[in-house]
Order: C-alpha cells, then sequence, then structure tokens
C-alpha cells in the first residue's frame, strides 16, 4: 500500500477526453442529472418523513403530499405520557406551541428526551478526537516529511494496516482493556479509540500536504535563526492551514459516522448518535417522524462539510494516495 | 539536496542555539502517535492472539481459564457455518464492488464530459458516501418497508407488481441483493470520485495522436481510456473490497443478518459470537483468522496493483 499511495500523483487541468459534440455533452448532462436525482431521492423522503404526523408517515399507500408538522421534531426532544381526554380538559391551558401540539394527540410533556446528551455526546467525542489525532498526526507527519527516519516506509505502513482491521475484532481485547481500566462507557475511552483509528488517517494525509510545502521555506528561516520548532510555527503550519481542516473535517466525519465501536463499547452515558437514532421509539414500533427529524439533524452537518471539502474529497478517502 | 557545509563544524553550542537536534525532535514527533497505536491497536492485539488460545466465556467467567491451543481455530476452520458467512461475505463484496465499479466508471466518463453544471451535480452524487453507514441502514429500513414504504410503491408504478407483494429485506431472495443496492447507492460515488481522477490524469495530446491515427472513438475507449483508468480502478477496488469485508454497521441496521442468515456477513457473525454469546477465546480467533486474511489478500493485491503500474 506504500507504494500504491506514493504514485498517481499526477496533476492535470486540462480535460482529458478531446472536446465533446454538444449533443454528446447534453446527453452527458442529462444521464448525470437523472443519476443524481434518484440518488438524492431516498435523502429528500427523509427530510419529509421529518415533517409527517406519525399516521401520515406510516400511511399505505405512502404520501408525497401531506400537511407539515413539528410533531416529529417535537417527540424527538421529549418524552411525553399519554393522558385521557378528561384529565387533559382539567390541565391549565398550554404555554407554549409544542405543549400544544402534544395535547392535540391526548398526551401530556413528562420531560426532555435523552437526544440533546446524546448529540453532546456526539460533539465532545468528535471535536476531542479530532483535535487529538490532528494535533499528533501534525507532529508525525512533519517528522515523516522532513527527516530521515530508519523505516519510515514501514513505520507509516505499521500506522495504516491498523484501518485494516474489521472495528468488530479490534472492539473484542478493547472491550476486555477498557473494563480493566474502567473507560466502558466512558467519554474520553471514546476519544482515545476514535483519536487512534482518525491517527492513522491524519498522518497520511497531512503527510501529503506538507511533502507540498517546498523546503526552502523552512531552510531560509533556519538559515534566519530560527530553530526548528519556530520554523515549524511560523513557517510550516500556517502554509499546511488548508490541509490540517480539511484533515480535521475528515477525523470529524468519522468520529461523528461511527457506530460499530460506539454500539458494542457504550450503552448510556457515552453513548452517540448513531446508536441512538434507530432506538428512538413512539408507541408501537419506530417513531419515524422522530427519527427522520434526528437524521435530518445529523446529516445536516455532513452536508455542509461535504460542499466545503469538495475540493480535498478526493485525498481524504483514498488515504492521500490519489490527489489531483 | 545541497550538502551543508556548516556541518561538520556544528559544535554543541551551535546546537543549544539552534534548539533541540533533528534526530531528537524526529522521535518526539512520532513518539506520541506509536504509542498511542501501541497502546489501543497492538497491545490489544497481542492481547487477542493470547485469548484466541483459551477457552474464555465471559457470560461463564467462573469457569477457569484454560489454554486449549489451536482448538479455537480448529473449530472455526472445521466449521461449515462459518464458511457460509465467508461464503455470504465475499458474494456480497465482489457484487457490490463489481456494481460499483460499473456504476462508478460510468459515471465518471459521463462527468468527465464538462457538460454545464457538472461540479453541482457531482456533489450531489457525493452525498450518500459522506452519510454515516448505521443511520443509513436504518432509514433504508422505512424505504424499504413493503408497505409504508416508497420503494415499493416505485417498483409497482413501473411493473405493475402491488407493493405489498414482496419485501426486500424481509425475503431470502432479494435480502442479499438489497445490501448490495443500498451499498451501491452509497458507495458508487467513491469509485466514481476515483475514476474521475484517472480520466483527467489523461494528457489530452494522446487522445490528439488517436485522432490524427482516425482512431475510431470505440478503439480510442479501449486502448487509451480504460488502460490508463486501470491503475484508478483498481486502487478503488482495493479501498472498497477492504472496506466491504469489514462490513458490520450498514447491513446490521438494514437487514440484522437476516432473513434466517442470508445476509450474516462474518462482521455480524463475529459480533454475535464475542457480544451476545461472549465466547472471547472463539471470537478472539476467528477475529485473528479474518485479520490475516485482509492482511494477506491485500498485500497480494497490491503487489499486483504495483506491477500493472510498470507497465
Amino acid at each position: 500500500m506504500t507504494a500504491a499511495a506514493a504514485k498517481p500523483v499526477v496533476r492535470s487541468t486540462a480535460h482529458s477526453i478531446v472536446e465533446a459534440t454538444p449533443r454528446a455533452r447534453t446527453v452527458a448532462g442529462g444521464l448525470v442529472i437523472l443519476y443524481a436525482v434518484i440518488t438524492i431521492l431516498p435523502l429528500l423522503w427523509i427530510v419529509a418523513t421529518a415533517f409527517k404526523s406519525q399516521s401520515d408517515a406510516i400511511a399505505y399507500p405512502p404520501k408525497v403530499l401531506f400537511q407539515p408538522t413539528l410533531e416529529g421534531y417535537v417527540n424527538l426532544f421529549t418524552v411525553r405520557t399519554r393522558q385521557t381526554p378528561d384529565f387533559i380538559a382539567k390541565l391549565p391551558p398550554p404555554q407554549t406551541w409544542y405543549d400544544r401540539l402534544v395535547r392535540q394527540r391526548d398526551m401530556v410533556i413528562a420531560g426532555p428526551s435523552k437526544v440533546v446528551p446524546r448529540f453532546v455526546n456526539s460533539l465532545i467525542i468528535g471535536f476531542g478526537s479530532t483535535f487529538l489525532a490532528v494535533f499528533l498526526g501534525t507532529l508525525a507527519a512533519y517528522a515523516f516529511s522532513r527527516f530521515r527516519i530508519p523505516l519510515a516506509d514501514d513505520l507509516l505502513f505499521f500506522i495504516l494496516s491498523t484501518r485494516m482491521m474489521p472495528p468488530v475484532a479490534v472492539a473484542i481485547p478493547i472491550y476486555l482493556m477498557y473494563r480493566e481500566l474502567n473507560l466502558t462507557d466512558t467519554r474520553l475511552g471514546m476519544i482515545l479509540l476514535y483519536t487512534a483509528v482518525n491517527v492513522s488517517l491524519a498522518v497520511w494525509l497531512l503527510k501529503g500536504f506538507i511533502d507540498e510545502i517546498p523546503r526552502e521555506y523552512e531552510e531560509a528561516a533556519l538559515v534566519d535563526g530560527y530553530t526548528r520548532l519556530q520554523a515549524l510555527r511560523k513557517v510550516v503550519l500556517p502554509q499546511a492551514v488548508t490541509g490540517i481542516a480539511a484533515t480535521a473535517i475528515f477525523c470529524l466525519i468519522f468520529s461523528w459516522n461511527e457506530y460499530a465501536f460506539a454500539v458494542l463499547l457504550t450503552s448510556g452515558e457515552a453513548q452517540t448518535m448513531p446508536p441512538f437514532i434507530p432506538f428512538i421509539i413512539g408507541e408501537g414500533g419506530q417513531d419515524w417522524p422522530a427519527v427522520a427529524a434526528a437524521t435530518t439533524l445529523f446529516v445536516v452537518p455532513i452536508v455542509l462539510f461535504t460542499v466545503v471539502l469538495r475540493k480535498h474529497l478526493l485525498r481524504g478517502i483514498t488515504f492521500g494516495a490519489v490527489r489531483k | 539536496m545541497i550538502p551543508r557545509v556548516s556541518e561538520p563544524a556544528k559544535s554543541r553550542a551551535a546546537w543549544r542555539v539552534r534548539g533541540l537536534s533533528d534526530r531528537t525532535i524526529a522521535w518526539l514527533f512520532i513518539a506520541p502517535t506509536i504509542t498511542l497505536l501501541l497502546a489501543i491497536n497492538i497491545f490489544p492485539l497481542v492481547w487477542m492472539i493470547r485469548l484466541s488460545f483459551t477457552n474464555l466465556n465471559l457470560s461463564m467467567s467462573y469457569l477457569p481459564l484454560r489454554f486449549v491451543g489451536l482448538d479455537n481455530f480448529i473449530d472455526i476452520l472445521t466449521d461449515e457455518e462459518v464458511w457460509i458467512r465467508l461464503q455470504t461475505t465475499a458474494q456480497f463484496v465482489i457484487c457490490s464492488v463489481a456494481l460499483q465499479v460499473v456504476i462508478g466508471f460510468g459515471l465518471a466518463l459521463l462527468i468527465n464530459r464538462q457538460f454545464r453544471g457538472h461540479s453541482f451535480w457531482t456533489t450531489i452524487i457525493l452525498l450518500p458516501m459522506m452519510l454515516s453507514p448505521a443511520v443509513v441502514g436504518n432509514f433504508w429500513t422505512l424505504l424499504l418497508q413493503p408497505q409504508i414504504g416508497p420503494f415499493n410503491s416505485l417498483i409497482s408504478l413501473f411493473t405493475g407488481v402491488p407493493p405489498s407483494s414482496f419485501s426486500m429485506t424481509g425475503q431470502v431472495a432479494l435480502a442479499p441483493w438489497t445490501i448490495v443496492l443500498v451499498d451501491t447507492w452509497m458507495w458508487a460515488p467513491y469509485v466514481m470520485l476515483i475514476c474521475l481522477a484517472g480520466l483527467r490524469s489523461i494528457p489530452d495530446y494522446i487522445y490528439e495522436a488517436a485522432e490524427v491515427d482516425r482512431a475510431s472513438p470505440w478503439r480510442q475507449f479501449w486502448s487509451i481510456t480504460l488502460p490508463m483508468a486501470v491503475p484508478f480502478l483498481m486502487l478503488a477496488v482495493l479501498f472498497r473490497a477492504i472496506e466491504n469485508f469489514k462490513m458490520f454497521d450498514m447491513v446490521n441496521l438494514l437487514t440484522s443478518g437476516g432473513p434466517g442468515s442470508t445476509t450474516e456477513l462474518v462482521s455480524i457473525t463475529l459480533k454475535r459470537a464475542a457480544f451476545e454469546k461472549w465466547r472471547t477465546g472463539y471470537s478472539s480467533a476467528l477475529a485473528i483468522i479474518l485479520f490475516v486474511t485482509v492482511f494477506g489478500a491485500a498485500n497480494i493485491y497490491v503487489k499486483a496493483l504495483n506491477k500493472v503500474k510498470q507497465r
């Protein structure tokens, strides 16, 4: 894999196909747009489901047009209990719009749901592991890029090979180890684990980015009397900022989306969103509008990141093996 | 690099002035990463290797820990069930990667035509692969519900088959294809993105030369486009095959291995052995077998890839 990564650093801004005819271009465009529309439909359906009422969400045949409601979002954030209409009639009038919405269904809000703590876990674990992975990764990548390190290729391959293990396999000894160390179901445990997974990506990506910064800049700084560390801080890092940001977003996306470790190693305290979302249940099975609402809120940051990352996406998904 | 003239004259004092030596810095910078990986990856791995020779069962931890030699490995390799799971996994990997290569490469060829607005539509196409596989598996169960899901209704619209007459996740004949379908929905864009880089790396002058030689577009595709894109395609296949061999999250939520065990990929078997039956010794052995398989196959593949590139 080392060798695989070493090569296609082909840079080209030219378009490979010799000028396509306008007709061929239109046909190609039409087909791609058709595929894009089909591929985005499932996502749009979920976004729409979040605005359906419980009965519209499970209607047969499925409803394309419906009366939008915020019930799904209200249900996502609250725990409710069913009451008799008499009981509800005796209550003081509802204070808020969501109280009113819930009471129309003969229910009363009993308290907040667990979604906010889960979301907070996702944020803390995501940002914590991203920060650590990028910090460690930047240092290691700089060393691999600039210094002659014995067995550098083997070390780099070792760093990458830790990614080839199936997560379920990794989770077995981690589970035992965390049990001994009291790290099971803790945020710290998850941060450390995600950092270990992300650091391999960070090292590989950042090495690529730092390799691209000409050594002459630093050497000039060294000649001017900077120490290595000063040169790193004042010359290399500012140049590598885009690369570091892109790497950070990739790490964040990984931690945000990760499911296998989260479901096997957390059960409450440190549970993140992915294992939580499928278990948002209402009366009689999954509460689909609430699940869809959670999915929508969960996916929005990813969509934004995808747009931001567009230029670096290729690098990120191939561990820096292919650069445009 | 130009040899530094000042090198031999460098004294201890000069070192001090310039801070830590390069060698020290190099090791200081690498050590934390290596330490973390040793602690979180390698130490547990070694522990797991040890456990794989024991009878440890966490649901019966009162049993004395006994070394059983290679018994776990022999159990696994002679168990027909395990071979069936491996077969299911192989079929899933081959079918989904093949489909992704065809669709991904096709899309890349089309997008490479540089039609108006191609960059916007490409971003749309890329979205599925950025999502959480678990969340994807979860919401596809809604989409694929025979009655309330839109998928069956859509199929019925085009074919006339009543929507409640088939279940994509509940039928033995359909479920294996369902996981391939959802996986392809998610990952075809991945292959597309890599192929697109491959296509853009082919310099125009080669096509221009072919044009001068009056090579047909068909001929150009087979003798220029495809051979030059092959290393990229192979790289995409490598990444996808490894990922799909490890596949757990999406399938666990979409079908959780069912119906029966028709979509039970080997990762799901492993999870059941380790975290439901708590057969830690046995599942450690299975995990090691899986790891050796991926690692071995990836190494052979990378050698082949390098040969193709040298051609």
